[in-house]
């Protein structure tokens, strides 16, 4: 993973020979055929029970909810690249996690180069003896990294994938093409989630501000509102929680759209300051209780999307058992 | 030795159309170039699409790129509201969408449907008005709408060179190119293609990890030699007019009652000072703890542009192809977006200025 754009991968026939190896770290391991050579996806995939695709199509709708580990580089062992373990059952590979390089530096790189590093991925990462899922969180698009990886993909078995969207009618010309997508390459839709549905907020996490017209400023009369409610209606300002719409739903939103797709809908999350703050966190939003608006919709989601893989499982097991 | 420029459509360890192994070597096993490489017949000489695009650019007095690196922070939105304020001081704008897979700026013009036209002088862009012509993928496949671009990197690049080459944009003071999120095969072709770009604007959102595409946003403009006229954070912050809330009380553990009106008529009732019809609800939304754009500008010294509430109004005007500084609906985000756009035109014009005195200094004997 060290170099620049030109040098050959480890499985090339050159590896290690060719002019542009000169100087890289890898070299002589690649010369003299003692870099892991990496089996064909369909080997590492024997140890992968299911596998999901996340899509959107459009970008920032909540896709991705970790951030990077910096700093952490996974180690090139016997087996291929190991994953970075956030704890003994959940492993992660990222490029952050691979390059030695800042954070800060963008990989501008073209498609073929995007293409080689997620069947490195595929090929080279050792996900242990067994894993029951395999999660793939994909840039905003239907481009080079979603053809490849179903290419890979495909023949060891995709269980489905989810598309996240937000409300609004622009996302819903994406979750179209996601959905196309899908049914074009081949790939089961498990359903679709409208992500930023409605911000949700304690009260306690808004402020009241009001407009002086004379001076086109505002003044915060957060103070002044909740001391008049408190005096007058003290039971208004228990469990009580702001709600907005903000990304305009009036369409129809995801709901509707998976209707007149044929596609299942999952549900909605809202827009919740604190999943934010847990992912920015690396954080999971079910520990503790901070995310109380937005934990319980995922947590439904993730239970439609389990019980919908098995009830698959169970299909294809009756199946087989049919067989003679 | 100069190996000339590498192809597009090359294999991926190309060695160059005029290196010695040109065709020859392992790499090029495959390549669709390979047996004019090994041939000899490669053209020599500069990329004559560049040289086309460069004759077309010469209409084109000022060249924006919008980028964010990170997806959904509202550079499509951006760029849209950027071309009407630019339309709407009289300029002459073009709208370039090189988002391939998901092209926004005919629904936020509303333009959705349309189609472009091929005459003796190149595609037309679609025009929202006589001085604002956009051009993006859906004008050309408007039978496909729905239907995604599953188009690997050189396929886009084919799509975007053609747009630089082939679209006759007339005479404008500002072509604007909306990008998708990334820093992959349509922006390195765009910075390469395109030269005498004025500079980049680089949309962001407050969080931290929002922060982390910015930098890279901001080391790409500098790798390619792009000048980048400041960063913008976009949904800093939601102020929404009250009565655009609810208020719900939870009672035990699922279900909720509305106490909207409870509230305000408690209010109106014991505190009319506070004029409700003035007040607006302000949220942060997304955590900017940790400094956000502007703590970011100063790490990186590019400018600041300034930052832009997160405004339901803004979103409906965009959902409608409506510019925000029509009518007063977009109160909170239209005033901020102008001031941005109003400090990008003046570091636009200093810059104009300065190469003018320049050549002015250089021709006087």
């Amino acid at each position: 993973m060290h170099g620049d754009n030109r040098l050959p991968r480890s499985l090339a026939e050159t590896a290690g020979k060719s002019e542009s190896c000169a100087g890289c770290p890898n070299q002589q391991a690649c010369a003299t055929g003692t870099a892991p050579t990496g089996p064909d996806p369909a080997e590492r995939m024997a140890t992968v029970k299911h596998k999901i695709l996340v899509l959107s199509c459009k970008g920032g709708v909540g896709k991705s909810t970790f951030r990077y580990m910096r700093a952490k580089h996974a180690k090139n062992n016997n087996f291929g690249w190991s994953p970075v373990y956030v704890n003994d059952n959940l492993g992660v590979v990222s490029i952050s996690l691979m390059h030695s390089e800042s954070d800060d530096e963008p990989a501008i790189w073209r498609g073929p180069r995007k293409n080689d590093l997620i069947k490195q991925f595929l090929k080279e990462v050792h996900w242990g003896d067994h894993i029951d899922y395999l999660v793939v969180d994909t840039p905003p698009g239907t481009s080079d990294e979603h053809i490849t990886l179903v290419q890979c993909l495909l023949d060891t078995g995709i269980d489905g994938a989810i598309i996240v969207t937000t409300p609004q009618e622009v996302a819903m010309a994406d979750v179209r093409k996601g959905v196309n997508f899908c049914k074009k390459i081949g790939v089961s839709v498990l359903g679709v989630v409208e992500n930023m549905s409605g911000l949700t907020q304690p009260l306690s996490d808004v402020k009241f501000m009001k407009l002086t017209t004379e001076t086109g400023s505002s003044v915060d009369v957060t103070q002044d509102m909740i001391s008049c409610i408190r005096e007058n209606a003290p039971e208004l300002l228990d469990g009580v929680f702001a709600w907005s719409q903000v990304f305009d739903s009036s369409g129809g939103g995801a709901e509707r759209m998976c209707e007149e797709m044929g596609v299942p809908f999952l549900g909605k999350v809202p827009l919740d300051p604190q999943l934010g703050r847990a992912a920015e966190r690396g954080k999971s939003c079910f520990e503790a209780n901070k995310c109380s608006v937005s934990a319980p919709a995922l947590k439904s989601i993730i239970e439609k999307v389990v019980a919908s893989i098995k009830m698959k499982e169970d299909l294809s097991g009756g199946e087989n058992k049919e067989t003679p | 030795m100069d190996k000339g420029e590498i192809p597009e459509d090359a294999n991926e360890h190309c060695p160059g159309p005029q290196a010695e192994t040109a065709g020859k070597s392992e790499a090029c096993a495959g390549c669709p170039n390979q047996e004019v490489c090994a041939t000899g017949t490669a053209p020599k000489g500069p990329d004559p699409d560049l040289v086309a695009i460069a004759e077309r650019m010469t209409t084109v007095k000022h060249k924006i790129l919008v980028l964010s690196c990170k997806g959904g922070v509202g550079k499509s939105t951006f760029s849209a509201q950027l071309s009407f304020a630019l339309a709407g001081m009289d300029h002459q704008v073009g709208l370039m969408d090189i988002d391939i897979c998901g092209p926004s700026m005919p629904k936020m013009l509303g333009l959705e449907g349309q189609c472009s036209h091929k005459s003796n002088f190149g595609w037309s862009p679609v025009y929202v008005e006589d001085n604002l012509g956009v051009m993006s993928i859906s004008f050309m496949f408007p039978e496909c709408d729905g239907e995604p671009a599953i188009w690997r990197g050189p396929r886009k690049n084919g799509l975007i060179k053609q747009f630089l080459k082939d679209v006759y944009w007339r005479d404008i003071d500002y072509l604007v190119v909306d990008t998708p999120p990334g820093t992959s095969d349509e922006h390195i072709t765009i910075a390469s293609c395109l030269a005498g770009i004025d500079g980049a604007i680089i949309v962001t959102t407050p969080q931290e990890v929002a922060m982390v595409d910015v930098r890279k946003g901001v080391n790409f403009c500098k790798k390619k030699g792009v000048n980048v006229l400041g960063v913008v954070e976009n949904m800093s912050g939601l102020a929404q007019p009250l009565s655009d809330f609810k208020f719900m009380k939870k009672l035990g553990s699922s279900s909720v009652v509305d106490v909207t009106e409870d509230m305000i008529s408690c209010v109106r009732e014991n505190g009319p000072e506070l004029l409700l019809d003035d007040v607006y609800v302000w949220s942060q939304v997304l955590d900017s703890s940790g400094g956000g754009a502007e703590r970011m500008c100063e790490e990186m010294g590019v400018p600041f542009l300034g930052k832009v509430p997160l405004d339901p109004q803004l979103c409906r005007a965009a959902e409608r192809g409506k510019s925000c500084f029509e009518g007063n609906k977009c109160s909170v985000s239209a005033p901020a977006l102008k001031s941005i756009i109003e400090k990008v035109i003046a570091s636009i014009n200093i810059k104009e200025d300065l190469q003018s005195t320049d050549g002015e200094k250089k021709e006087t004997p």
